[in-house]
């Protein structure tokens, strides 16, 4: 290895976002613990605080700053690093390093890149470059055309011939891209592709071909290997972040598989990696023709599910060879005495599916295509095709059980459904299997391989076997064990006998478990080994599954092990934040001598890497595989509070079956869950909350609105995130949402509450014991309430807060914890007018802010309640939220850009991807960072001001002033203009683009033409024009690539930030500086 | 069956090797309905009397031999024709196999099977953990289970083979039986794996020429070649004397040696050894290269002798080092037995070694032109990292 780095800076990814999101915590932090186990001090830049790799003891140095060059540059210049690691932090790291490299900064600073060379990384992002590099080789790349103007795309396309499909250079995950069947379809295109990029390619579309991918190792002694290879189930056309995915390839004989192993291998020694490459293929499904779609010279999310695929760690590997090893030099980590020179042999089969949020946002395009929109991803192992993509589809937790046993579907056009691919395609493809459509013809219409639909067709069969029994008794062992071979729930199974209807879905499942194990048809757990048992292995990284009749580990029933149960995909409202409460609950397992045992199936995550616990079981979270495993554990407890809310959820049926809940006893939790009880409970306590009521008859309704006035929140219970909830001004708006609504849960009532404005939302974050606090943390909301807690800006420690606000509140939150006996993490939500407080919501787990307020206050929240819940002894911990001299501010990050059409304005239903937390010595510093960490930028002249109603209007008037003091100049839309200049602030008039009287500018004209910087757009109301033109204004800034602040405290805050502190007076502080 | 071929003729069209002799002209969809689960039973019993219950697939028919497993994830098809699974039931731990059906039994202008590594299947039964019975794939023309039948191969599916690999591990290979439901063990005749000479049974019978009037010709000793090693030559532009394995082709004139795979053990290939002693001590001194059995014959020739391997290489991800660089190749194998490199005279070394166990893969002459390798540089299936090796033998000629 190369031993003159002794210190080297590694870029982060930044907040999650679509396209790039947990895998690259998971990257670094492999990369870190490589780096780290040479002796090699760390520095990481990464304003994500809720990653585990900005956790203490993964990096020696942090910085919750953006990764921007300047901001990069600045730290170099202060940590004099001898290397830097590009490769670990998406295409946000990647792009970065190449504007430092060609700015002559790491020349400037003697930095050398570590890992694959910069120029190998710009043939690579380059189109241009990349296809003369491969043309060298004799390597076929797609046939595409690098334009830098809109003229030479239009003549680009016309000669390639329609589809054609456009992409913008530089930019990850697709986009800006899209497919053009048609000049105007490709004029939409070409617009926006290049607002992001000065560069657009055009391409012949190759639409149905098989997409196929290699994960590919190079050391510097140009020795390589493929650890992995991918097919994607969904054709060419599908962005592969929206395909479903199957490791190994399925459909590939020897031959195709070996030969483009052989290109992968051509390609990455020509390009020159060192380290971790991808590289993508179009194939043809009639012949050996293939095309190279790209190369990613970096880890990537394929890279992450490659490593959990195979159990080789991509990126760790990555990082040493970075430092100068060879493969040989390195041991496989699993085995621990065989080579790291090899390829990873499976026998199992993995399925990756992807997690869409489309339901949240408002006017969005369903449809799937070659930009991606999934916010997460599931893996699932199994033995048979069908094990797996019915655990898969069960783990993306959109409440189906499978591949078929679902709610039905309603279609009008299967045939077009089946030919314009949303994500219920799946769904459809059982539907159409339902009306007798043949695989040919389902081949035909979505282009996926006959393969992938015989298999499902045998899931189809299966249960229609099942649907000709209507009892228990009926069902042959020989069935029931090829159901559950084929990856069945016992609730499937019930569901096709019909049981639901007769007891009950919960009982009749059970009913089916319980005649299940009586007949000894359990599940194996099998391990992940990398060679697939020719060598032992050391590592306990596991799978269930029916397909098999040994386990692979013994169970020693010896009252040490503790069950963890993680988060299952990211989402929108659950994603790196809760990835972290569980691998802190494992670490402070672990430091117990106790055995760490993970549950979870997100491979973007570090608690699903087999060497943070002692045994992973990388599998579903439902009720019975639960139990499968908690059956076979026989643990001394399980944690289902630092999960989120799929654990949640989970608490009571666990109970019910005598399962050892660790931390609040399960029926406390019901009691915080449940409206109802919890709502009586604050009653006899004397605490306030917004009136609410459960609905059941539209009287009631009626009634309660008499009573409270609009506007209302409505919402059902048992949801994360205000899924489904929706805040009503009218009775029309009511009665709508509600018929919506009563489709999506029976179960629990739907709630109506007052909705108040202008109130001041806070947060507690907290840990008792007992139901004694013993550490909180207080937040609060730069925004009021009305905008969701997982979108709004906070600020930890409070800065606005009255002393009487805080002590109320600290006071309110002993009495819940006392009676609801808390033993462990959890959150309340608070509503403050003045000194009035209401409490809105209180979970008995851990909350989405508690990694930021465990990292602002230097207290690990989630080891202190892991103590608690193992009933170990604790010293409270002596730092006070009162004490800190700075302020950390959490900022949410959003990927409207990638979302077509939806409207980017936020509600009371959260739309953030991600977050950042950031530190600064008051709130101005730490705003700063925190805002340009997820993609704003200072504005330079010019600013669009659109700012709502009058309250709205009058709340940003000093921020408008400051601006104009400033010299920016301002434009406005016909209210605020008027507003404005009535309060004597110069301003320029916009016309809205419904206006066609006015002489003045439209306003989208304004900003297509690049007129300005900054858009502040704070929607006004509701009414159907203020949301068409306010939408279109908002919009436009998206696709422009303009930053948009939609709500009025944000924006004054923000202007208010960069109007008296700039840029380079922002403190270039680690962590461990505050 | 047109297994050996007498004239070197071979310019004919593409020739049929199907069993039957039915006519190829009519391809079949290349992909169909399921046949219906016919849920006959298997069960297979190894020599420590473990016992494995499965369904049956392909030929209907009990069998025994070594039971053997195997770790690629692709390439039935050039797996179980392969001569030098001969004698041997093979495991496939890769659980979803019959995927892609099967290639047509179409040949190449010199006779060799386009898509086969042989003109049959020489495994004696394929073991699995999935089955598929509906394959896809615009070159298949019939099932793997379609085919089996045919070559009456029997199958069995639905096997926990990763726990079976286990046993074979912690045991080392054995002596196994797969019975069809309705056959009584004791009836399946038992063959002794050790006791047969298998290369007897899959070399070719008489001399077989390939490119026939090429400037440089060599012959290689046929102990279970396969196609591919034979087109890997032959694509290089030399002519190819194929003989028999025990053949002396020391009276013949060729510029090289090429020493192919084969099946079993090395030790009943006493003649093939004396052979190439023979060119060895040969005034005459002409590039030699070896593959698999071919380095273990080498081996023996030089002195060094040769042990069985618990369980064997079999896969496509062997990782080997060429000794005393830093070069390493991932590599195909199938092999049971290795050579015990310690044994070599002081002018042979080893070349590369096994990255994992440390086992010899392949010996050099540390002066004369030559070199074999335990694992398959010619691929089929498997990496083709090694190709170079062919290279390295005709630039030597």
């Amino acid at each position: 290895m190369n031993t003159s780095i002794k210190k080297v800076l590694l870029l982060g990814s930044g907040a999650l976002k679509i396209g790039e999101a947990g895998e690259f915590d998971y990257s670094g932090s492999q990369a870190l613990k490589a780096l780290r186990e040479e002796g090699i001090e760390t520095v990481l830049i990464n304003p994500n605080i809720a990653t585990v790799q900005t956790s203490e003891g993964v990096a020696d140095h942090i910085y919750f700053l953006p990764v921007t060059p300047f901001f990069v540059e600045k730290i170099i210049a202060k940590e004099r690093p001898q290397g830097i690691m590009l490769a670990f932090g998406g295409q946000t790291a990647l792009n970065c390093g190449v504007e430092l490299y060609e700015n002559g900064v790491f020349e400037k600073y003697a930095v050398q890149v570590l890992g694959t060379p910069v120029r190998a990384i710009m043939d690579t992002e380059d189109r241009d470059l990349f296809v003369r590099r491969l043309d060298e080789i004799g390597v076929n790349t797609i046939k595409s055309e690098a334009c830098e103007t809109p003229e030479s795309a239009r003549a680009a396309a016309e000669t390639l011939g329609y589809p054609v499909i456009v992409r913008a250079a530089y930019a990850l995950g697709g986009l800006g891209s899209g497919f053009a069947a048609t000049e105007e379809e490709l004029n939409v295109l070409l617009e926006k592709a290049f607002a992001f990029s000065p560069q657009v390619l055009v391409e012949k579309s190759l639409k149905g071909w098989k997409e196929i991918e290699y994960e590919v190792v190079r050391d510097r002694y140009d020795n390589c290997i493929t650890v992995c290879n991918m097919e994607n189930f969904d054709p060419l056309g599908i962005h592969t972040g929206e395909s479903i995915v199957i490791a190994p390839s399925q459909t590939l004989t020897n031959s195709e598989y070996h030969k483009l192993r052989e290109l992968a291998i051509r390609i990455v020694r020509h390009i020159g990696i060192v380290g971790e490459c991808n590289v993508q293929y179009a194939f043809d499904p009639f012949s050996e023709d293939y095309r190279v779609i790209e190369v990613n010279a970096r880890l990537s999310r394929s890279s992450a599910l490659a490593s959990k695929a195979t159990g080789y760690p991509l990126a760790f590997v990555a990082a040493k060879l970075g430092l100068g090893y060879g493969l040989f030099d390195l041991k496989n980590s699993v085995t621990r005495t065989t080579s790291a020179f090899f390829e990873p042999a499976l026998d199992y089969v993995v399925c990756k599916i992807p997690r869409w949020d489309l339901g949240k946002f408002r006017g969005v395009d369903r449809e799937l295509g070659s930009s991606m929109k999934s916010v997460g991803e599931v893996m699932a192992i199994g033995r048979t095709f069908e094990e797996a993509i019915q655990k898969g589809i069960r783990m993306i937790g959109q409440g189906l059980h499978g591949f078929v046993g679902n709610r039905e579907l309603k279609i009008d056009d299967i045939e077009a459904s089946l030919a314009a691919p949303t994500d219920k395609r799946l769904l459809v493809i059982e539907k159409a299997f339902f009306d007798g459509m043949s695989v040919e013809r389902i081949h035909e219409l979505t282009k996926i391989d006959k393969w992938f639909l015989y298999k499902l067709q045998n899931i189809f069969r299966t249960n229609a076997e099942l649907r000709k029994l209507s009892s228990l008794e009926d069902l042959s062992d020989n069935l029931l064990r090829q159901a559950k071979r084929e990856g069945f729930t016992d609730f499937q199974i019930a569901r096709a006998l019909r049981l639901d209807t007769k007891m009950g879905a919960t009982q009749a499942g059970e009913s089916v478990r319980e005649e299940r194990k009586r007949r000894g048809i359990m599940p194996m757990v099998k391990r992940i080994d990398t060679l697939a048992a020719e060598y032992p292995a050391k590592t306990n990284y596991l799978y269930l599954t029916y397909s098999g009749t040994t386990h692979d580990v013994r169970f020693e029933g010896d009252n040490r092990s503790v069950v963890v149960l993680g988060s299952g995909a990211y989402r929108i409202g659950s994603s790196v934040e809760f990835d972290w409460c569980g691998v802190q609950a494992l670490e402070t397992i672990r430091k117990e001598g106790l055995r760490s045992v993970m549950i979870n199936y997100n491979p973007e995550t570090v608690s699903t890497d087999y060497d943070m616990c002692d045994r992973l079981y990388f599998d579903e979270l439902t009720f019975e595989r639960v139990m499968d495993i908690i059956e076979l554990e026989t643990p001394r407890g399980v944690i289902v509070s630092t999960g989120g809310q799929i654990p949640n959820n989970l608490a009571m049926r666990l109970d019910a079956q005598q399962v050892p809940i660790l931390g609040t006893a399960a029926k406390y939790i019901d009691n915080a869950e449940d409206r109802e009880k919890f709502s009586e409970m604050l009653r006899r306590i004397g605490v306030d909350q917004p009136a609410w009521s459960a609905l059941t008859t539209m009287d009631d309704i009626h009634g309660f609105i008499d009573q409270v006035g609009f506007p209302v929140l409505v919402r059902p219970s048992y949801v994360l995130s205000g899924a489904a909830m929706n805040v009503c001004s009218n009775m029309e708006e009511l009665e709508r949402f509600l018929r919506l609504a009563a489709d999506v849960s029976k179960e629990h009532p739907v709630v109506v509450s007052q909705f108040i404005e202008h109130a001041k939302e806070i947060e507690m974050d907290a840990v008792a014991r007992d139901g004694e606090v013993i550490a909180y943390a207080i937040s609060e909301h730069i925004e009021f309430a009305g905008v969701h807690s997982g979108d709004a800006t906070i600020q930890f420690p409070p800065q606005k807060l009255y002393v009487e606000t805080v002590r109320r509140i600290k006071k309110i939150s002993r009495q819940i914890a006392r009676e609801l006996h808390i033993s462990g993490p959890f959150n309340i939500q608070f509503l403050a007018r003045e000194n009035d407080i209401k409490v809105i919501e209180c979970n008995l787990r851990a909350s989405r802010s508690f990694p930021f307020v465990s990292k602002v206050l230097k207290v690990n929240l989630i080891e202190l309640a892991t103590r608690v819940m193992l009933d170990l002894p604790i010293d409270p911990p002596s730092a006070s939220l009162f004490d800190l001299d700075y302020v950390g501010i959490k900022a949410s990050q959003f990927s409207f850009n990638r979302l077509q059409n939806a409207d980017p304005v936020l509600g009371v239903d959260m739309s953030s991807t991600g977050e950042v937390g950031c530190i600064g010595d008051d709130s101005r510093d730490a705003l700063m960072k925190a805002l340009l960490s997820v993609g704003h930028r200072i504005p330079q002249k010019n600013i669009l001001l659109s700012t709502g109603n009058a309250h709205q209007k009058a709340d940003l008037l000093t921020a408008s002033q400051m601006l104009v003091e400033n010299g920016y100049n301002l434009y406005a839309t016909p209210g605020t203009s008027r507003y404005l200049s009535e309060n004597g602030i110069a301003n320029t008039l916009v016309r809205w683009p419904s206006d066609t009287e006015s002489e003045a500018e439209n306003v989208l004209d304004l900003m297509h033409r690049g007129g300005v910087d900054f858009v502040v757009n704070v929607p006004k109301d509701l009414t159907p024009r203020e949301l068409t033109n306010g939408y279109k204004v908002r919009r436009t800034a998206v696709d422009l690539n303009i930053p948009l602040i939609t709500n009025a405290r944000l924006a004054s805050a923000f202007i208010a930030a960069f109007c008296t502190l700039k840029l380079d007076d922002i403190e270039i502080k680690s962590w461990e500086e505050y | 069956m047109l297994r050996q071929q007498t004239t070197p003729s071979a310019k004919t069209s593409l020739i049929s090797f199907r069993v039957n002799n039915s006519t190829n002209d009519i391809p079949l969809k290349h992909s169909q309905q399921p046949i219906n689960n016919e849920n006959m039973q298997a069960t297979l019993i190894l020599e420590d009397g473990t016992t494995f219950q499965g369904r049956s697939f392909g030929s209907k028919r009990s069998v025994s031999g070594e039971v053997v497993f195997n770790t690629a994830m692709t390439g039935y098809v050039e797996s179980l024709t392969d001569p030098s699974y001969a004698g041997q039931l093979m495991t496939l731990t890769y659980p979803l196999v019959g995927n892609y059906g099967v290639p047509p039994f179409t040949a190449q202008a010199d006779g060799l099977a386009h898509f086969m590594e042989s003109d049959r299947i020489y495994a004696s039964a394929l073991i699995v953990s999935d089955y598929s019975e509906c394959y896809s794939h615009w070159n298949a023309v019939e099932s793997l289970s379609q085919w089996m039948e045919r070559e009456g191969i029997p199958g069995i599916t639905d096997i926990d083979t990763r726990a079976l690999t286990k046993v074979l591990r912690r045991h080392g290979v054995m002596m196994g039986k797969i019975v069809i439901e309705g056959d009584k063990p004791e009836d399946v005749p038992e063959e002794t794996y050790g006791e047969v000479n298998f290369v007897e049974r899959v070399s070719c019978k008489e001399i077989i020429r390939y490119n026939e009037g090429a400037e440089k010709r060599v012959v290689l000793v046929d102990c279970g070649v396969k196609n591919n090693i034979l087109r890997s030559l032959i694509n290089r532009g030399v002519e190819v004397v194929r003989v028999p394995w025990d053949f002396d082709f020391n009276t013949m004139e060729f510029d090289g040696l090429f020493l192919a795979n084969g099946p079993g053990d090395p030790d009943r290939c006493g003649r093939t050894v004396r052979n190439i002693q023979k060119f060895l001590a040969n005034e005459q001194v002409r590039p030699l290269m070896g593959i698999c059995m071919g380095n273990q014959l080498l081996a023996k020739a030089t002195g060094a002798t040769i042990y069985k391997l618990k369980y064997g290489h079999r896969s496509h991800n062997q990782p080997v080092r060429e000794i005393g660089t830093n070069r390493c190749f991932i590599t195909s194998q199938n092999h049971g037995f290795a050579v015990n490199a310690k044994g070599l005279p002081d002018d042979w070394k080893p070349y590369f070694e096994n990255m994992n166990d440390g086992s010899n893969e392949g010996i050099r002459h540390t002066s004369k032109p030559w070199y074999s390798a335990q694992f398959h540089p010619e691929a089929c299936g498997g990496p083709t990292d090694t190709m170079f090796l062919f290279d390295n033998f005709v630039k030597l000629l």
